[in-house]
């Protein structure tokens, strides 16, 4: 499936039937199966996923950071024009932190506790461009700037666990900017933050992302966070990207069960007293992938036919793909009726129809859940 | 439950159950909690965490009260001090009219059998050595149920959380998924069939859409067992769904209180505008454009003087500087209060005796 | 929710357990990677041979270990009946190091099982009580593991006199402080978890909560500690007996036998070697398997 490309211009990020598969003495798991996209430079894209979807592994498979003796991949990868499977440790190394950087979800962690920030940005620097060491300092200086760290100066010497949560991220961020990337990907980076700091590190990565002509690739398993920054959204279900297109028409249009589901669920704006409409049931084991759909156990609208073979991926419209046996058969969730648009409600209701299907039972699903141990999640 | 199920005796304080006291289930007083920093050589209190600074507040019976508030709000300190896991430092706490740790009161043995917890789903919310049947059998033996009636008992609650009892009750919590190990933890707490539950984060760290099913299975616990909910979150829109009246925490104190759709509709704070502000809306539509509220949260170490968000408000005056503003009448329980001098006309703040607050 | 480290896509994977899998508790996982780990195995099948040697010694040594014969003196290795040579006595090698064997274990095990429980419990009071009673035990430990264990040992059994009982106090009272440590820090680890937390909230007791949570999450690092201390048990045994303070002549001993044939070692000297090498075999045999325990217990579910 091939995003819309503006013809002029390659992709920055070319993904092909990843394949990632993690082998142990005894199991084998399957955490990514034939993963496809494209991302153009100066794009979002937000991966959205629950736990197990295999959104993490995709991310770091990316800049092969996955253990090397336990993991095996499969596919092609091509950032820029380099096949990221066929470089060696050497170029690998040349390539993180200069041309791809990460940003990950605990800052804490990811910060060595017994270096400065600002000396850690330093090193960063001076190991992707080589200059004096002074100007490598100016230049952690400007990009702390960047990143709106209040006092820059004083905090070039500040240690990490000197600093706040949501002054750590920044730090963070600066680190993978130093050095001016083409791509940036964040495994859930503001998980972890209070929401008014939420806010203010996804406007300065939109902000930043946007000055610096750079990719992002965000991933997430909250649907507000990609609807504020994203310009793509994918979603991803036990290892396959379920549905993939531009922000809104993911939101307001939703084709995939799967999303249609996810839509509906949020806790957003619901009369208390009432059950929130729940998807039923859990996510598959990624070492026993059932043959067919992954969804399908949870689906409402399956058929026998969904169980047996893994639907390809549809092109509904240009930019908008979904892997579902059952478009056709799919109420199209259109925009509601209501004049007032509440913060959510309308993109709820693009999802509801998830919970009308005929199946879809809740009776039926919460037996269901208790019957089979597993089920219930 | 059914009648098969062995019962514990009930707890001391139910036996003389005074419908008479305070309408109010459990209630709050002036509570106060600082925990000591140690340093310099002989390791002295060099300052002090004012966790908690002051708390005042009621639930009601058969109500559910949200918390929210962002990091170094004190609602965990405070989630804490209500089980009393921790010692309060200043401040009293009642259950049933009845104060507790005096001694004509409760004792905390008895408070803990009224009042439980469910933490956050984490790593080490359930002994990693024990099958999570056993997890759960604990608590009642240790107030001298026997073991097989106990172990009856964490059957007939595995049923209750939506976990068949013949797959589960041997398993460990490793083998386990997020939700299912927040189920038993559920299941834990109300092994000692409380009247109060505490739920502190306890949906926070669950997927989206296994929180919604967690959500429903509180309330639907809540309806068939006459339950009182606190519900602490920092996620304001679980919390709205969730509460019927809520507080909001910051640095220690309560900054608003009052029913949760008056709060959310009009809020008295600027702060919890400001965090009502800070929602994501899922609709692209509807992103965000400026931050609501600039920096972190500020440390609980040394609080600003007098109204302590004065330092990131924008309507914070000289006023403010010199005087902490107070929540005034809690103990009115259908009240919208808010701590903020704009909303005491005694206060000699410039929109004190204006109609309508700066953003409305 | 996180997903921010590289096991968890993997973990949580293998949380949702089907239903028609056995649940496996902790005890029967470490079954399971110990019986695929043939290293640790065959070292394992070594030691069960020498704990087996000793107990039977009677019926298996050819000689009597105390027999002694001025004519067959410091024979090789293979010399008529003296499959492995004869000692300055005259004494069957085989024989001695066979029954020597007996010594040497219940002097490696013995002192650590004492230690364990002791240092252990202990250990489990200091980092569950906390505070002053904490500081009272660990400052005491302290004291005694600022010395040298060899130094230590040798100044305690020196102060006691030698002897086989003696012997085994100083072991155990040099073992006491380690493990007291690990047992400490491991407790005060699980002390601070959630679960523990939720214990106390449900009313239970200090004790209840230590007999029935804590102690079997510190079991394991404990066992591992300990079982790694059999092997250093010996060779401080060996070498009091090499002092002279262990056990007394003429009972076989290896680290006596050394000290003994130590004059010998020109005349022959790979006999002379042998309780050297019997010592060194058993220590290695007991630290490779330790090293395997410590592989198969220390998983982290």
């Amino acid at each position: 499936m091939t995003a819309p490309c503006s013809s002029a211009t390659t992709p920055l990020v070319a993904v092909d039937d990843l394949h990632v598969k993690f082998v142990d003495r005894d199991e084998t798991v399957r955490a990514v199966n034939g993963v496809t996209f494209r991302l153009m430079p100066g794009e979002v894209l937000c991966i959205i996923g629950e736990s197990g979807s295999g959104k993490s592994v995709t991310m770091r498979a990316l800049m092969r950071l996955l253990p090397k003796k336990r993991s095996v991949i499969d596919g092609k990868i091509r950032i820029g024009d380099q096949d990221i499977l066929a470089l060696d440790e050497r170029q690998l190394a040349s390539l993180r932190g200069s041309t791809v950087s990460m940003v990950f979800q605990e800052p804490m962690t990811a910060l060595d506790p017994v270096y400065t920030i600002g000396r850690q940005i330093v090193e960063t620097v001076l190991r992707h461009a080589p200059c004096s060491r002074k100007s490598a300092r100016e230049r952690a200086l400007e990009i702390l700037d960047l990143v709106k760290v209040p006092a820059p100066e004083r905090r070039f010497d500040s240690y990490p666990h000197e600093l706040s949560g949501g002054l750590r991220q920044r730090a963070l961020i600066a680190m993978a900017l130093a050095c001016r990337p083409r791509l940036l990907l964040a495994d859930e980076p503001t998980t972890a933050l209070d929401a008014s700091v939420q806010i203010q590190v996804l406007l300065l990565l939109r902000r930043l992302q946007r000055e610096l002509g750079m990719g992002l690739i965000f991933v997430t398993h909250d649907i507000a966070v990609a609807a504020q920054i994203a310009d793509k959204i994918a979603v991803m279900y036990a290892g396959r990207i379920v549905e993939l297109a531009d922000a809104r028409d993911l939101l307001l249009r939703p084709r995939h069960p799967y999303t249609m589901g996810l839509l509906a669920s949020t806790v957003l704006d619901r009369p208390r007293g009432h059950d929130i409409e729940a998807i039923g049931g859990s996510p598959p084991d990624l070492r026993h992938l059932p043959p067919g759909c992954g969804f399908a156990a949870r689906c409402g609208f399956a058929h026998p036919n969904c169980a047996a073979t893994v639907p390809e991926p549809h092109a509904l419209a240009p930019g908008h793909m979904a892997c579902c046996h059952r478009l056709d058969n799919l109420p199209t969730s259109g925009t509601s009726t209501t004049q007032e648009v509440q913060n959510g409600s309308q993109v709820q209701d693009s999802g509801r129809a998830f919970f009308r299907a005929e199946r879809h039972d809740p009776e039926h699903a919460a037996a269901r859940d208790l019957e089979q141990g597993a089920a219930a999640p | 439950m059914p009648d098969t199920v062995t019962r514990l005796d009930p707890p001391a304080s139910r036996l003389h159950d005074d419908t008479a006291a305070a309408p109010a289930l459990l209630s709050a007083e002036n509570l106060k909690k600082h925990f000591p920093i140690h340093g310099g050589m002989l390791n002295r209190r060099v300052a002090e965490v004012k966790a908690v600074d002051g708390v005042s507040f009621a639930v009601r019976k058969g109500e559910t009260l949200g918390v929210v508030g962002e990091s170094g709000c004190g609602k965990s300190t405070l989630a804490r001090l209500l089980i009393g896991l921790v010692r309060q430092d200043d401040g009293r706490i009642l259950f049933d009219g009845h104060a507790v740790g005096s001694p004509q009161g409760l004792t905390l043995r008895d408070l803990r059998r009224n009042v439980q917890i469910v933490f956050q789903d984490s790593d080490s919310s359930l002994n990693p050595r024990l099958p999570v049947g056993e997890s759960i059998a604990y608590g009642p033996q240790v107030h001298g149920m026997k073991r097989r009636a106990a172990r009856a008992l964490a059957h007939d609650l595995l049923r209750r959380v939506g976990l068949e009892p013949e797959l589960f009750a041997h398993r460990y919590p490793h083998e386990l998924s997020g939700g299912q190990k927040q189920r038993i933890n559920i299941a834990r707490a109300l092994a000692l069939e409380p009247r109060l539950v505490i739920l502190d984060e306890a949906v926070s760290a669950l997927d989206k859409s296994i929180e919604a099913q967690v959500l429903n299975l509180l309330r639907k616990l809540k309806e068939t067992l006459s339950l009182t909910y606190i519900f602490i979150s920092h996620d304001l829109n679980v919390v709205r769904y969730v509460s019927d009246r809520i507080l909001v925490m910051y640095l220690g104190e309560i900054v608003e209180t009052g029913p949760t759709d008056a709060v959310y509709r009009a809020p008295k704070h600027p702060y919890t505008k400001a965090l009502l502000d800070s929602r994501l809306a899922v609709d692209p539509r509807g992103r965000i454009e400026t931050a609501p509220l600039s920096g972190d949260p500020p440390n609980p170490i040394n609080p600003p003087s007098g109204c302590r968000f004065r330092t990131r408000c924008p309507y914070a005056e000289e006023v403010c500087a010199l005087q902490r503003p107070s929540l005034g009448g809690w103990q009115d329980h259908a009240a919208h209060l808010a701590a903020c001098h704009m909303s005491d006309p005694e206060s000699g703040h410039s929109s004190a005796r204006q109609t309508s607050l700066p953003w409305q | 929710m996180s997903e921010a480290t590289l096991s968890l896509p993997v973990r949580s994977a293998l949380g949702r357990a089907s239903g028609a899998a056995k649940p496996r508790g902790y005890w029967q996982n470490v079954g399971r990677r110990l019986s695929r780990d043939y290293v640790t195995l065959f070292f394992a099948f070594i030691i069960a041979v020498i704990a087996l040697a000793a107990v039977f010694a009677p019926f298996i040594a050819p000689h009597d270990p105390n027999a002694t014969s001025m004519v067959h003196r410091l024979k090789p290795i293979g010399y008529q009946s003296y499959l492995l040579g004869s000692d300055e006595l005259g004494r069957d090698m085989l024989s001695r190091l066979i029954y020597g064997g007996r010594i040497s274990l219940v002097m490696g095990l013995v002192p650590v099982c004492l230690a364990t429980s002791i240092g252990g419990l202990l250990g489990l009071a200091a980092g569950f009580a906390g505070g002053w009673i904490n500081a009272l035990i660990m400052r005491t430990m302290d004291v005694l593991y600022a010395f040298p264990s060899v130094l230590l040992a040798v100044a305690i059994s020196g102060m006691m006199g030698g002897g086989v009982f003696n012997s085994l106090i100083a072991l155990t009272l040099v073992f006491i402080p380690p493990l007291c440590r690990v047992a400490e820090v491991a407790t005060t680890q699980i002390r601070g978890r959630d679960f523990v937390e939720a214990a106390r909230a449900s009313g239970a007791s200090g004790l209840s909560i230590i007999l029935h949570h804590v102690l079997r999450n510190v079991l394991a690092p404990v066992l591992i500690y300990a079982s790694s201390l059999i092997s250093v048990s010996i060779l401080l045994a060996a070498g009091l007996s090499f002092l002279g303070l262990g056990v007394e002549p003429p009972t076989s001993d290896w680290g006596l036998m050394l000290s003994t044939l130590r004059q010998s070692i020109y005349v022959q000297p790979v006999v002379c070697a042998l309780p050297g090498a019997a010592i060194f075999l058993s220590s290695l045999c007991f630290n490779l398997v330790s090293d395997g325990l410590r592989q198969a217990m220390d998983i982290k579910t």
